[in-house]
């Protein structure tokens, strides 16, 4: 057994747990086609998940601040995005694959700085106050979440709104019988990329490093001659953007987008942060996989558990390692 | 002049008032130790230096100038290092990591690596090992070499020899020596014979109040005074 443990600790521990998954997955579904189809769906899923919940993560580690408000940037990314998308139509079903990409990359950076403008404001304006509070960062984020819920409606309107795709994000690439549709493959490679950039700024510089330390231990950094709280409105800015990018991925992915996306989806956010063990990018990066693939998985088999088998996986990992997969050390 | 003077400083923490009336000069150079039984205030008024507490306006003073109320990086900043009773060590990071978050630039100045690698010869054999698996001795060494990485005026140092073996309170003895020579170490501690072998001058804090203030040498010749002060059954 103890063998067992090292040579598992060895190949990477709890990175593995993904593989194991879709390894039992693999034979529970029996079809090889349809276990492809499912995994790319569930990656691509983890992904945009991951956009999501990192910046989530971050913003509890580094403060201790609990922002129920956070997937208003989502929804609003979504919205943001979506819009830009409707205005620049003529340029989604052109045939120039410039136009189609310049018009989702402005999408994107649309979500991206209204995610940092508005992370800003929301920062200095509602969270600045309650500091150290919890009670009443969880009253006051959740209330904000309610007011920014009810600007989309008012934006917006309440009719779901569909979300045109640019021309060449369309389709599927078929292997042999396999399916891989090629949104799913741009949103997993968008989200690898953010996942590199964020561990090199984490890992390769000095803000990364006294952000690391932050997550550790606050005071001490501050004790070294170093402003947390103004390193903090910077990570919370970063963290909303991201949490935008993902709502504008989310959008695309969906295409027909309702006020409520953001809301339905923070569950499922919170459920990857408390597994991945908060404040750590690596945590939530496995949380985020693990739950894109059991929600696909678990939907394909028993389409009744879907909803439930996230939970399930929480109290599992939870049960086993109560402060989550990969926690920043504290 | 006193490098640091602290007068009628009073600490609240949440509804607990656990200093009543700090006033205290430490004088620059040398080892000034604090001493007094467990839940007599020591950490707290290390704290309520740093602004890690805050305390009741106009009590502390740095150099002449008053820095009550600054934000804690801001202490730090102006030549204050604090080595707290936990020691502070961020366990995810290097020990080269935990070294270079604490100089301003993020450089090491090669004169001051020198230093801190022959008073603490055994940080740079662990150099690339994460903090968290030092022995408790090694990561001391390495909280106090955080704390004299970049050129310091006065350090703050909680209880270093708490839980360490004998061999290794010694080393640390010989490093605090070696310090305080061109550094002002104020130095919260329990263990006397640590206490009486650094310190010049010296307090004792009894239930929030300093209760007497003298040089060591004095006091350490005094029984019936450390008796009063400082044994439990008093």
């Amino acid at each position: 057994m103890n063998n067992l443990t090292k040579i598992i600790t060895r190949f990477g521990g709890v990175n593995l747990l993904p593989v194991a998954v879709a390894a039992v997955a693999f034979v529970l579904i029996g079809a090889p086609s349809s276990w492809v189809t499912l995994t790319v769906a569930g990656l691509a899923m983890g992904m945009m998940i991951f956009l999501m919940a990192s910046g989530l993560s971050l913003v509890f580690g580094l403060m201790d601040v609990m922002n129920f408000g956070h997937s208003a940037f989502v929804s609003f990314g979504a919205f943001v995005a979506a819009s830009v998308l409707s205005w620049l139509g003529g340029w989604l079903g052109a045939d120039s694959i410039l136009l189609n990409v310049l018009a989702l990359f402005l999408a994107i950076s649309a979500a991206v700085l209204f995610g940092l403008i508005a992370g800003w404001f929301f920062e200095t304006v509602i969270i600045r106050p309650v500091y150290k509070d919890h009670l009443r960062q969880i009253l006051i984020t959740m209330g904000a979440l309610i007011v920014a819920e009810q600007m989309i409606l008012a934006l917006w309107g309440g009719t779901p709104m569909s979300v045109p795709r640019p021309q060449f994000l369309e389709g599927a690439i078929i292997l042999g019988d396999v399916s891989i549709e090629v949104y799913r493959i741009f949103a997993f490679s968008l989200g690898l990329a953010v996942y590199i950039g964020l561990y090199l700024v984490l890992n390769r510089t000095r803000i990364g490093l006294l952000i690391r330390a932050g997550v550790e231990n606050r005071e001490m950094v501050e004790s070294l001659g170093f402003r947390i709280d103004r390193l903090f409105i910077g990570v919370f800015m970063l963290g909303s953007a991201l949490a935008a990018m993902g709502g504008a991925m989310w959008a695309g992915y969906e295409t027909l987008i309702s006020p409520s996306l953001g809301g339905e989806l923070m569950i499922i956010v919170f459920i990857v942060v408390i597994i991945g063990g908060l404040g750590s990018i690596e945590g939530t990066l496995l949380g985020a996989i693990l739950v894109g693939l059991m929600g696909n998985y678990v939907g394909f088999l028993a389409p009744k558990m879907a909803l439930a088998s996230n939970m399930i996986l929480m109290m599992a990992i939870l049960l086993w390692r109560p402060s989550g997969l990969r926690p920043a050390i504290k | 002049m006193s490098l640091l003077s602290i007068t009628a400083m009073k600490t609240n923490i949440g509804q607990y008032a656990v200093l009543h009336d700090i006033t205290l000069e430490v004088p620059e150079g040398g080892v000034f130790v604090l001493l007094g039984r467990n839940g007599a205030g020591k950490t707290t008024t290390l704290r309520s230096i740093m602004g890690l507490w805050k305390p009741s306006p106009g009590s502390v003073r740095f150099r002449g100038q008053d820095i009550t109320g600054l934000h804690t990086a801001d202490i730090a900043r102006l030549g204050i290092a604090f080595v707290p009773e936990n020691m502070g060590i961020f366990g995810g990071l290097t020990v080269e990591e935990n070294l270079v978050l604490a100089t301003a630039k993020g450089k090491f100045d090669p004169v001051r690596l020198a230093r801190v690698t022959t008073l603490f010869p055994a940080l740079e054999q662990f150099w690339t090992k994460q903090a968290w698996s030092l022995s408790g001795g090694q990561k001391q060494m390495l909280a106090v070499a955080r704390a004299i990485i970049e050129p310091r005026d006065l350090i703050l140092i909680d209880e270093p020899t708490k839980g360490l073996a004998p061999s290794i309170i010694d080393a640390m003895a010989d490093a605090f020596a070696d310090i305080a020579k061109t550094t002002t170490i104020l130095l919260v501690e329990q263990n006397f014979e640590f206490a009486k072998r650094l310190g010049r001058d010296m307090a004792v804090i009894d239930n929030g109040r300093i209760a007497h203030q003298g040089t060591m040498a004095d006091f350490a010749k005094d029984k019936p005074l450390q008796d009063r002060l400082l044994s439990l059954s008093a």
